[in-house]
């Protein structure tokens, strides 16, 4: 269905400036890739590391809530490129920058660190029994 | 925490507002009528959840019941086929 706002007969499009981008529920999206695939073990990882801050026994450190609410602050480019797992662990970044759990500084120099260690020893393939990549 | 506004078969417009910021009610169903399937409960808001407040902020949640053609004029399938959506109170409003 179209939702062309240059279409004067499209009420749809008419209000689609408030429209958020990741808010896509009915717009043309082409075909559906079914495929699946084995999760890398920094997607598992990802993962474990949310289900543990939104842990209520921790506070919790941040919510489901403000994990989608930092997804959707990516911006049209970014969440279009990012994997799903890439826009988690984006989100969880900025949302625990925004709460004064992690420095920017600091994250960028454990970043520095893991990229130099890498090129020093790439890590194991996948499924070689590595993961503790980060 | 006040009682639900809407009995199961009430009929209720989705608010047509378009703010900016974490909304759970999704675009395509703002301005559309439907009638209240069931009270799904009461919930802390989400749209407060998601900037660190609003545990405290209990908001009734509906199942929501509406045609597809009400929400997609073009829909070719059966005129009686329908799609249910979660929505929170305060972005209902009487339709009757």
């Amino acid at each position: 269905m179209s939702t062309s706002p240059s279409d004067p007969s499209d009420l749809r499009g008419a209000i689609d400036a408030g429209r958020r981008h990741h808010d896509m529920g009915g717009l043309d999206a082409g075909p559906v890739d079914r495929s699946q695939h084995a999760l890398a073990p920094w997607e598992h990882k990802t993962d474990a590391i949310l289900r543990l801050l939104a842990d209520p026994k921790r506070g919790p450190v941040m919510r489901i809530d403000e994990l989608r609410r930092g997804i959707e602050e990516m911006g049209p480019g970014v969440y279009d490129e990012l994997s799903y797992y890439e826009r988690w662990i984006g989100s969880i970044a900025n949302i625990l920058m925004e709460k004064g759990v992690l420095e920017a500084e600091a994250l960028g120099a454990k970043i520095e660190a893991v990229q130099a260690r890498h090129a020093a020893a790439p890590p194991r393939r996948e499924g070689a029994g590595g993961g503790g990549n980060l | 925490m006040s009682a639900p506004a809407y009995p199961p078969g009430a009929r209720v417009r989705v608010v047509e507002r378009f703010p900016p910021g974490h909304i759970r009610t999704p675009h395509y169903c703002r301005g559309r009528v439907g009638r209240v399937e069931r009270l799904c409960g009461r919930f802390p808001n989400p749209e407060k959840l998601a900037y660190g407040r609003g545990t405290d902020d209990v908001r009734a949640l509906y199942r929501v019941r509406f045609r597809q053609r009400e929400l997609w004029p073009d829909y070719a399938g059966p005129a009686e086929d329908t799609v249910e959506i979660e929505i929170y109170e305060h972005w209902l409003e009487d339709a009757s």
